[in-house]
């Protein structure tokens, strides 16, 4: 039961993230959606997954939309900006101008045929899988229980969520603090001012 | 205009340390419930940014300085690949933490295990950090 | 087809998830909007594996002594890689979009690809003098 009010309590919260006209309280609510989505997987017993999501999702991520949000402007479609840059006036769009354009450029028909389309895709794909919470589901059977019953003896750990992190996928684990770095770095190579 | 940031100054101080505690707890016992290296670079990283935008953006990074979040971000990336190549030192393939001479079998992978989430944890928090110093804004800008 | 709608209608609340996600990034205009529609469809995507690995009557994947069965802790793992690399693609899109604005003075789509285009008309018509 508890489960349906979070479920749709999410669903409201993503469609009215991307409906509000003011950027600072559509990051908010995504926010809201993010820790929801935290408490979601802890009902699910996924909670290495959560607390990875409640801070970084609802922490860092949040923080990061709000300090690029403070470079910029506050609001939508408003085509008004602080600072000039290599554009004069008369060549920035007005605000009818731009409705517009939005229209006449955006198709938000045939993008919303499309959005159906794919969906539908999708709920045909799923009719083949087996149900949910199935313990002879092939996803279940195949190395998991290796993992399961090796994890203490094998490693020394209790957690079989870090023992598979670091043990048996390795490689994996490797790779994404790569990919972490390497974000890093492309965010300083954008806005530094002066590299050393 | 600092009269108003007086609470908010006094409790951050008071909170920050107890932040930092509890993110090497959470580092440290990855093993025994839930968390682990990411989840605990994170945590840290909040801390720092919750000192830079309580006590000003040019204090926190005169405080935790470009050159420290500079050299500490591929100094975790290097721990994990180190570990891996003492594993290939010691007779085994690469990250086989079973070949490491500290004892046991088990004892041996939990150390290796160990090894990796300080240095992933020590990366997460570095990157954090200068992502969220480069992204905000400064005074002259 | 009662058996169908019982046993994978939350796989098609998951799937309405991802498709607003979607129609947020292909319509809206304004850049840091597309930014929070690709962070929705990203946890939707996510909440979608994590559900594909849960056991009726299972528990957490931590060992423990009364436990009987285990849930599957291998799309959990995936995931975390998921999560993390999600927030580095986020921390590099916000970074291109505060460029972007310092070089045209806008955020909505419609009106950078109208400046670009008349650039280079300026430029054609220059070149072909």
């Amino acid at each position: 039961m508890i489960d349906f009010i979070l479920l749709f309590f999410l669903v409201v919260c993503a469609i009215a993230a991307i409906r509000m006209k003011d950027l600072l309280s559509a990051i908010m609510l995504l926010s809201a959606y993010s820790l929801i989505m935290a408490v979601v997987w802890t009902r699910l017993n996924a909670v290495d997954v959560a607390f990875t999501e409640a801070s970084v999702g609802a922490g860092i991520t949040t923080v990061l939309l709000i300090a690029a949000l403070s470079r910029t402007q506050r609001g939508e479609e408003d085509g008004k900006g602080s600072e000039g840059g290599k554009q004069k006036p008369a060549d920035r769009m007005t605000k009818s101008e731009i409705q517009k354009a939005h229209i006449i450029t955006r198709h938000s028909i045939i993008s919303l045929i499309i959005v159906l389309i794919t969906g539908a895709v999708l709920v045909y794909g799923t009719i083949d899988m087996p149900n949910y919470g199935d313990p002879n589901a092939p996803v279940n059977l195949h190395v998991a229980p290796r993992y399961i019953k090796g994890s203490y003896e094998e490693s020394g750990v209790i957690n079989m969520v870090t023992a598979i992190l670091a043990n048996y996928r390795g490689y994996d684990t490797l790779g994404e603090t790569t990919v972490i770095f390497t974000s890093g770095i492309c965010v300083i190579l954008l806005l530094r001012k002066k590299i050393v | 205009m600092m009269k108003e940031h007086i609470i908010i100054g006094f409790i951050s101080r008071l909170l920050i340390p107890f932040i930092q505690l509890y993110a090497l707890y959470v580092i440290a016992h990855g093993d025994l419930g839930p968390g682990g290296g990411f989840q605990g670079g994170v945590i840290f990283a909040a801390s720092i940014v919750l000192y830079a935008i309580v006590f000003g953006m040019d204090e926190g990074r005169k405080r935790f300085s470009q050159k420290l979040s500079d050299i500490l971000s591929p100094i975790g990336v290097f721990i994990y690949g180190g570990i891996g190549l003492l594993c290939i030192l010691a007779g085994g393939a690469y990250l086989q933490y079973g070949k490491l001479p500290l004892g046991s079998l088990k004892l041996a992978s939990h150390l290796g295990i160990y090894g990796i989430e300080i240095g992933v944890g020590i990366t997460v928090a570095a990157v954090m950090m200068t992502i969220f110093f480069e992204t905000a804004r400064r005074k002259n800008d | 087809m009662i058996e169908l709608i019982i046993g994978k209608y939350n796989f098609w609340i998951y799937i309405t998830l991802m498709m607003i996600g979607f129609y947020a990034m292909i319509v809206k205009g304004n850049l840091i909007k597309k930014i929070v529609g690709m962070n929705i469809f990203q946890t939707a995507v996510i909440l979608f594996y994590i559900s594909m690995g849960k056991v009726k009557d299972g528990t957490a994947p931590i060992i423990w002594e009364k436990a009987v069965v285990y849930d599957n802790p291998i799309p959990h793992v995936l995931m975390l890689t998921a999560i993390v690399v999600s927030v580095g693609t986020t921390a590099v899109a916000l970074a291109l979009v505060t460029r972007i604005y310092k070089e045209y003075g806008t955020m909505e789509e419609d009106a950078i690809l109208d400046i670009e285009r008349r650039q280079a008309e300026e430029l054609r018509k220059k070149g072909s003098e």
